[in-house]
């Protein structure tokens, strides 16, 4: 869910362009009639082109300031698009119809489509990514950019061009997230900070920077959560994916599959 | 334009620059003795705030402006100090007995979060910090024997040594000791070796540790104190607020906190003042333009005539009343902030002084800031 693999800049606005996105997609659809499948494009596209939009209007400003200038600048544009959508579209709660309300039973375990079709869409967007990052020219550029944009503008890498699509592809893929999980969570304008929370979390546990640890992070933390709210006591189970967060940090800070990082003046 | 020239190294490292600033910060503390005789009793409460906010703002500050650690968490360090401090108080312990025990538990939490936070740096520590202010409010909400859940806590008027403080104006007089109190304490320490290690760690962690800064030591510090002045300013909140619940100490308010100091300006205690006196009197602002543009937008209208005026009035004050506005516009000047002047405040106060100090001559380029291309820390 987070690209940060090839910035290395963290967004803190992840998960209220992840909201846009899912508003976008309702409002495609409900409003306007259109297909689940085109409404779906409509919004990635959409909000892919206001990530790279937002990327040459506001962020590129902050390119050669410390990382906390990036941190905060996220925070605050994540507090505008939170605004923007409770004027816009107030606080009621909605739902989102989607092809998938059917369910399957696959040994005596009633699975439902929507959860499915979650499942299926994060492991092909996840394998789409990994092959992106590591095996295009355009994917080894991004990840040579994060690791030091001077040498790789002396490599010829267009680092502003790359900045704007990284920012766009990761907006893009908030965008997504946000439509295959507005069945689940339904959509409101606070659920991006939730959700954005408890993937820092996901991606932490997992070692940032790295595509496979996310993934196993994401499920590490939905099971411990389950299993918090199953057997614990009340109000554990909110709390759970952030103990194992810290407790994680303070063992091993790299992740499951992170690389211990050397550190150079 | 005055120049200073420093002979001694007790010149360097003094409390006041020279006569003249400490005249100068007499007559402030001059004008903050006399304000509750001039203001009514709501602006003595508005201003109440900013003392509070400016305690905040100086354990923030010590901690992401002077060493360097940020922290998306620290309402959490106020919620404890608070809700220590009004538990204590409702068992019946003395006022400063209590606000003693509260900064020691906040000190005590402050270490434990350092703890882990001595082996990370940058995006790791606010992503901690910030579990650990989501697992604290849970903690608020269901430890419903000291905190009350959700049904909230009451909070009485501090009673010192049998004085209580029953009306705004005793409580400004508190609120302002305590925050000159802590700028003293705070100012000295920064003078002193422990605030030069953690500049020093704030600039370079390699160089500091090759002088001979004790990392773990100093960011262990840095932590506690951060924390227990945190504890302070939160047993002066529980009072103020009078009420507390545990969606006050919610993440939002520690981005605001994160606001007040970048407002201000990182690396100043002035700072930390500016920026609260920005975060106490936005809302009442916001709140006070609410009605007023609407009000003089449409009465400019009925005198021109011109109707449009008076429909964009009215909007304006529409939107202004629709809940989460504040939080956007917040986010909006935190943004303008950083992108405008990412001195703050009082970086733009140094500026002015300096232009106008050096009248005709005055250089742009003075504070520019060297340009630092990021650079990953991952070696393979």
């Amino acid at each position: 869910m987070l690209i940060y693999k090839a910035t290395e800049l963290v967004n803190f606005a992840q998960g209220d362009l992840l909201m846009l996105g899912a508003f976008i997609a309702y409002m495609a659809v409900v409003w306007w009639g259109v297909d689940y499948w085109i409404s779906f494009l409509i919004a990635v596209l959409v909000v892919g082109a206001f990530g790279a939009l937002l990327d040459r209007t506001v962020l590129r400003r902050v390119i050669g300031q410390p990382q906390f200038a990036v941190v905060m600048l996220t925070i605050g544009l994540g507090a505008i698009f939170r605004t923007f959508a409770s004027v816009t579209w107030g606080s009621e709660i909605y739902t989102l119809p989607t092809p998938f309300s059917s369910v399957t039973q696959i040994a005596g375990v009633t699975l439902s489509h929507q959860y499915l079709s979650i499942i299926a869409a994060t492991l092909i967007l996840c394998g789409v990514l990994y092959v992106f990052f590591s095996h295009t020219r355009l994917g080894v550029a991004m990840q040579a950019t994060s690791q030091n944009q001077l040498a790789a503008y002396c490599m010829g890498i267009p680092v502003k061009l790359i900045f704007s699509l990284v920012w766009a592809i990761s907006a893009a893929v908030a965008a997504a997230a946000g439509i295959l999980l507005a069945p689940v969570t339904l959509i409101d304008t606070n659920m991006g900070l939730a959700v954005a929370l408890k993937a820092f979390a996901a991606a932490v546990v997992g070692g940032f920077g790295s595509i496979p640890g996310a993934l196993v992070g994401g499920i590490s933390i939905g099971l411990i959560e389950l299993y918090a709210g199953a057997t614990l006591p009340e109000g554990i189970k909110n709390t759970a994916p952030y103990i194992l967060l810290l407790t994680m940090l303070a063992v091993r800070p790299q992740g499951l599959f992170g690389t211990p990082g050397g550190k150079r003046m | 334009m005055r120049f200073l020239f420093k002979t001694a190294y007790g010149q360097d490292i003094r409390l006041f620059r020279d006569g003249l600033t400490a005249a100068w910060y007499g007559v402030l503390a001059g004008i903050v003795v006399l304000l509750p005789v001039l203001l009514s009793r709501y602006y003595i409460g508005e201003i109440t705030w900013v003392f509070i906010y400016g305690i905040c703002g100086i354990s923030l500050m010590v901690l992401v402006g002077y060493t360097g650690l940020i922290s998306l968490g620290h309402a959490a360090f106020l919620g404890i100090g608070a809700y220590a401090h009004a538990y204590f108080l409702h068992l019946g312990v003395p006022w400063v007995t209590s606000v003693a025990i509260a900064v020691l538990i906040t000190t005590a939490c402050g270490i434990v979060v350092g703890l882990p936070a001595l082996r990370m740096t940058g995006i790791y520590l606010a992503i901690a910090t910030l579990a650990f202010a989501v697992i604290i409010q849970e903690v608020f909400t269901r430890w419903e024997a000291v905190t009350g859940g959700f049904a909230g806590m009451a909070v009485d008027k501090p009673v010192i040594f049998g004085f209580r403080f029953n009306n705004e104006a005793s409580f400004y007089y508190l609120c302002a000791l305590i925050l000159a109190l802590t700028l003293l304490l705070t100012q000295n320490l920064l003078r002193a070796s422990t605030g030069r290690a953690w500049v020093a760690i704030r600039d370079s962690e390699i160089a500091a540790q090759s002088m001979g800064v004790h990392l773990a030591l100093y960011k262990s510090v840095a932590f506690a104190y951060s924390a227990a002045v945190m504890g302070l300013a939160g047993a002066l909140f529980a009072h103020k607020i009078a009420y507390l619940a545990p969606d006050i100490f919610s993440i939002l308010f520690s981005i605001q906190l994160l606001l007040l100091v970048i407002v201000g300006g990182l690396g100043s205690l002035q700072g930390a003042v500016f920026g609260a006196i920005f975060v106490a009197l936005l809302p009442p602002i916001i709140a006070i333009m609410r009605d007023a543009i609407p009000n003089t937008m449409a009465s400019f209208a009925s005198a021109t005539g011109v109707g449009a005026i008076g429909a964009i009035g009215r909007g304006i004050g529409d939107f202004l009343k629709k809940p989460g506005v504040e939080a956007g516009i917040f986010g909006l000047i935190l943004v303008l902030v950083i992108l405008v002047e990412p001195a703050g405040l009082y970086g733009r106060w140094v500026k002015l002084k300096l232009f106008f100090s050096t009248f005709p001559m005055y250089k742009r380029d003075s504070f520019k800031r060297q340009k630092n291309y990021m650079r990953s820390e991952r070696l393979r």
